[in-house]
């Protein structure tokens, strides 16, 4: 029976029709294309009205096919097939066709705008006639959440998932929760002390009966589907059975090694060899660090083990592994701070009074290496001036040419900080301050009436060459002063980096473990900028916090919390819809070769060692057609996208060549057996 | 390794010790420097401001000439201006029609043709520190510059623009500071290595170079350094020539001898100071260089032992050298 196709245009507002013919392009169809037995065009097919319209022609017209070419199918493509469904269609009968970002949006010419649009819907026409009924498979969700990175994004999605009664694994790779925000002295624009609004929350996670905290962990594999994730994880040795310490840090104390701390103390600090990063690390429990261990090292020492007093010492410890089955991911994975050192001409490592934005936050901090006491790299001499600066390595092609969103903010708290602390004179070096959130504008005004310098222009070295009188023995920051057009040469004793936040090192392995994209920066990708910033394009992962962009503290806890809901949502709903586009194998051609095994990115294939072929398993599948293509016997088929599909569709993107050489363009036989 | 060489007008007179030293060096380091044919000056920085299509069309002819004779696509030159007026032709007559356009013009009244690209210039201290390579260089090392303290001088010439430096970095370059610290000297962090000599300001207006020239005497001074070493001829002569004229211009009292890398290299390569062109210089290098040889042998310095009470910092790690 021939198919009765139904063919849609819509205008998008002026978004389509202002470069495409839209009329015509409709009328074209129905006179030029075979099988079309409708075709309209309308200001906004996406509309209820519009919806309606698809109904009433199926109803009305006995339509078997529709083709709407309209935005991208990222957008409409669930309204249109939902329309279709209402009207009792299989939604796999409905086919969209991209005018909008394929045609009308990349190009101003509008007679090829025209040509591109009638090659599209040829093909989509062509194409749909040969759709086939798809049915959707409905699997269970383990209530289970695996929240991978534990700062303040992480603790806030653990906290909401847990205290609504469900069970959650909160991972760690450090060996404490805490993330950045413990590592910082005061929050803006408030000036709390930030490990007084975050350690009560560190203490609830560690407490908490629903959250299985791994601390010093990694994820290695993650396998399944939304639903069901299997999740393999490495357990990092500690070389102290949790089971029987008690947290007292005799063996801290009694480590004789000491090493500069990378991580915590940013560079700035010491610890022992055997350490906990913060006092109020959560868990209490202490790593023994195996690359700088003396006991590791050479054999001797064991100075911990022989004071412990509870015999929790255990050097034999190996790493372990934990496979854990959950239902929805969250990564909250967070930031790296810019290697300031890739800027020389500022000076950071040959300079010792420059400073990272991270390093003065510790010793800003009262636990932190100076105890709080702001002062030049010999320890002891306060700073009679400071220089801030502004976007480095951020905003700058070189680098990063994003804003780093919380710097402005930084240096404001920092400026009061020292203004605080020593009577300090502070000039912030900047490029337009962007203080954007609630009372945040408040805060730069504050500064203002408080006596620190502003200004406007990029700094362009730090340098210690002298050349004017009051510039020996000082740090000359040289910037263009745009607002009054001249070169400006401020002599400091400090100067601090206000580095931009960039994605973690190993951002793009992480996305790769999980299945999910990154941005070319490096951050990862949400499912929509605007409409849904938490979720990613692989169902029943979530993201949260920085690791999808720079953002502050108050942005990173909504967002923790906004994972966490949609989370919840996915666990009350109990089940989840798993879409049918998956590839299959069609046993008597599979020759067994398992090309197609490795090829697989979910490892959705697995190999029948009694049948002696390839299987595919479908709740796995993301339909991505690696396999379809590999497969040398053809033995594989993308459901909704077999080999008939794609010739038809390539028929009718070559709709005018092949009338230009005379062939009969008939509608599309249907393939025998999947094709 | 072949090389077409052009050499430029100022190492055929006041910088005729680069010369010297660069043909001294090039054999042993396994440079072959082959001189182009009826070369002709570069224009330098006068020629491009007054009238530019006579300016490209003078360097263009130096090009189209190595391009014809085929001794080798890389063209090296040792000064800086005549590197970055190469290496701007080149590279404006491949971006630019209408200036490819222009110069082949004219450069067709001499049966000349040059087609962009065809010649890659570099600048020697480039050709030293990438083809020969610091560990080649190393083992050429006979007479370490040992207890020298040397103010790396790289001028503003070649690591800007961008495009023209390539790897290096604009802003901080560290290749000459490594090339020296591989030849034994000690190297000092000199902030205004990239800083402009004045160049051809003291013709033009004395006092402007004088400042700029003292502040780099200055900043080296501070440094303790014992001497400038440079890339560049017009670096050269500003700080060497003219060292006396800023003394008594602000009643300042600098003796810092200016020499070129290639004559470091070939001190330490065990060469006699009179075959690199040593001794021609303004001010002396002889008390400066009086000191190789005669530092003590450096014991390897033990990483100094934290006080008790010593409360300092940490500094930065610093980055591997790429």
């Amino acid at each position: 029976m021939a198919e009765r196709v139904g063919v849609y245009v819509c205008h998008c507002g002026s978004n389509i029709a202002g470069t495409v013919d839209v009329e015509g392009l409709a009328h074209w169809a129905k006179d030029n294309l075979d099988g079309v037995t409708v075709a309209r065009d309308y200001k906004f097919m996406c509309s209820s009205l519009g919806q309606e319209l698809i109904e009433q022609d199926i109803k009305e017209q006995g339509l078997t096919r529709v083709v709407v070419g309209a935005c991208s199918p990222h957008l409409h493509e669930k309204t249109f097939r939902r329309a279709c469904a209402n009207a009792g269609m299989n939604p796999y009968l409905c086919h969209m066709v991209s005018l909008r970002e394929q045609v009308s949006w990349v190009t101003s010419d509008k007679g090829l705008a025209y040509d591109k649009a009638k090659a599209l819907i040829s093909a989509g026409v062509r194409r749909v006639q040969l759709h086939e009924e798809l049915e959707p498979t409905e699997v269970p969700v383990n209530p289970n959440t695996l929240v991978v990175g534990g700062g303040i994004a992480g603790i806030q999605s653990a906290l909401e998932l847990a205290d609504a009664g469900y069970q959650v694994y909160l991972v760690e790779r450090e060996p404490s929760i805490g993330g950045h925000m413990a590592q910082f002295d005061k929050t803006f624009p408030t000036l709390d002390c930030a490990a007084c609004i975050l350690t009560p929350k560190m203490s609830d996670v560690g407490g908490h009966p629903n959250i299985h905290l791994l601390s010093y962990s990694e994820v290695e594999e993650v396998t399944g589907y939304v639903g069901s994730f299997h999740v393999r994880l490495k357990k990092k040795a500690r070389y102290i059975k949790e089971d029987d310490c008690t947290g007292c840090g005799i063996c801290i104390e009694k480590c004789p090694k000491r090493v500069v701390d990378e991580v915590f103390e940013a560079g700035l600090g010491y610890r022992k060899a055997v350490y906990r990063p913060f006092p109020q690390a959560i868990p209490k429990y202490p790593v023994i660090d195996r690359a700088n261990c003396t006991y590791f090292e050479r054999g001797t020492c064991r100075a911990c083990e022989k004071f412990c007093p509870t015999n929790a010492i255990d050097f034999e410890q190996a790493d372990t592994y934990l496979d854990l089955e959950v239902g929805n991911i969250i990564l909250a994975t967070g930031y790296d701070l810019f290697d300031t050192t890739q800027i020389p001409q500022y000076g950071y490592g040959r300079l010792a009074n420059v400073f990272t934005s991270l390093e003065f936050e510790r010793m800003c901090n009262a636990a932190g290496p100076t105890e709080g006491k702001i002062v030049l790299r010999d320890g002891v001499t306060q700073p009679k001036s400071v220089a801030l600066i502004h976007c480095v390595g951020s905003r700058d092609k070189r680098h990063h040419p994003y804003c780093s969103a919380v710097c402005c903010m930084s240096a404001l708290k920092f400026g009061h900080l020292v203004m605080e602390k020593t009577g300090a004179e502070v000039t912030s070096f900047y490029i337009d301050m962007r203080p954007l959130h609630k009372n945040y504008e408040e805060f730069y005004d504050r500064l203002q009436q408080e006596g620190m310098h502003f200004i406007r222009g990029r700094a362009a070295e730090v340098t210690d060459a002298a050349r004017l009188p009051g510039e020996d023995g000082k740090l000359i920051v040289q910037a263009e002063d745009t607002l009054i057009g001249r070169q400006r040469r401020v002599p400091v004793d400090m100067v601090i980096l206000l580095g931009a936040l960039q994605p973690r090192a190993d951002a793009r392995e992480t996305a790769i473990r999980f299945g999910i994209s990154c941005s070319i920066d490096g951050w990862f990708t949400e499912r929509h900028p605007k409409l849904d910033p938490v979720a990613t394009m692989t169902d029943g992962l979530f993201i949260a916090g920085t690791c999808q962009g720079p953002k502050d503290i108050p942005d990173s806890v909504a967002q923790g919390a906004a994972a966490a809901s949609r989370v919840q949502g996915m666990i009350s709903s109990g089940t989840v819809m798993i879409e049918p586009i998956v590839a299959s194998i069609d046993e008597a051609r599979c020759s067994g070769c398992r090309i197609c095994n490795n090829m697989c990115p979910f490892n959705a294939i697995d190999y029948l060692e009694d049948r002696g072929v390839s299987f595919i398993n479908a709740a796995l599948c993301k339909g991505c057609g690696t396999c379809v293509a590999a497969c040398p016997a053809m033995a594989i088929t993308g459901a909704h996208f077999n080999y008939a599909q794609i010739t038809a569709e390539l028929e009718g993107i070559l709709y005018d060549a092949m009338r230009g050489n005379g062939h009969a363009v008939a509608a599309p036989e249907p393939a025998a057996a999947g094709g | 390794m072949r090389y077409a060489y052009y050499p430029g007008c100022s190492l055929t007179r006041s910088a005729e010790p680069y010369d010297l030293s660069a043909k001294a060096i090039a054999a042993p380091l396994g440079l072959s420097l082959q001189e182009i044919d009826d070369w002709n000056c570069c224009g330098a920085t006068e020629y491009i401001s007054i009238n530019r299509n006579a300016a490209y069309a003078l360097v263009g002819r130096n090009l189209a000439l190595a391009a014809r004779q085929g001794v080798s696509q890389d063209l090296v030159a040792p000064c800086s201006a005549c590197f970055l007026n190469l290496r701007k032709v080149d590279h404006y007559m491949d971006k630019y029609p209408a200036v490819r356009e222009k110069t082949n013009a004219a450069l067709a009244a001499g049966d000349l043709h040059y087609e962009p690209g065809s010649m890659h210039v570099r600048h020697l201290l480039d050709v030293v520190v990438e083809d020969v390579g610091y560990e080649a260089l190393q083992t050429r090392v006979v007479r370490p510059l040992d207890g020298l303290r040397v103010a790396p001088y790289y001028g503003c010439l070649i690591v800007r623009p961008q495009w023209n430096g390539g790897e290096v970095d604009t802003e901080y370059p560290t290749h000459l500071d490594r090339l020296l610290r591989t030849l034994g000297a000690e190297v000092v962090d000199f902030p205004l290595k990239t800083h402009c000599c004045g160049g051809h300001m003291t013709q033009i207006s004395a006092d402007t170079a004088y400042e700029l020239i003292r502040r780099l005497l200055h900043n080296a001074s501070e440094y303790e350094a014992d001497i400038i070493v440079t890339a560049c001829p017009m670096c050269q002569l500003n700080l060497d020539a003219y060292q006396s004229q800023v003394n008594r211009h602000f009643g300042t009292d600098f003796h810092l001898p200016v020499l070129y890398f290639t004559q470091m290299i070939g001190l330490a390569m065990g060469m006699a100071p009179a075959d690199l062109g040593i001794g021609r210089e303004i001010v002396s290098a002889a008390a400066a260089l009086g000191k190789i040889g005669q530092a003590a042998p450096a014991s390897p310095a033990a990483a100094p032992r934290r006080k008790r009470d010593d409360k300092a910092l940490p500094m930065p790690r610093q980055r591997e050298e790429a």
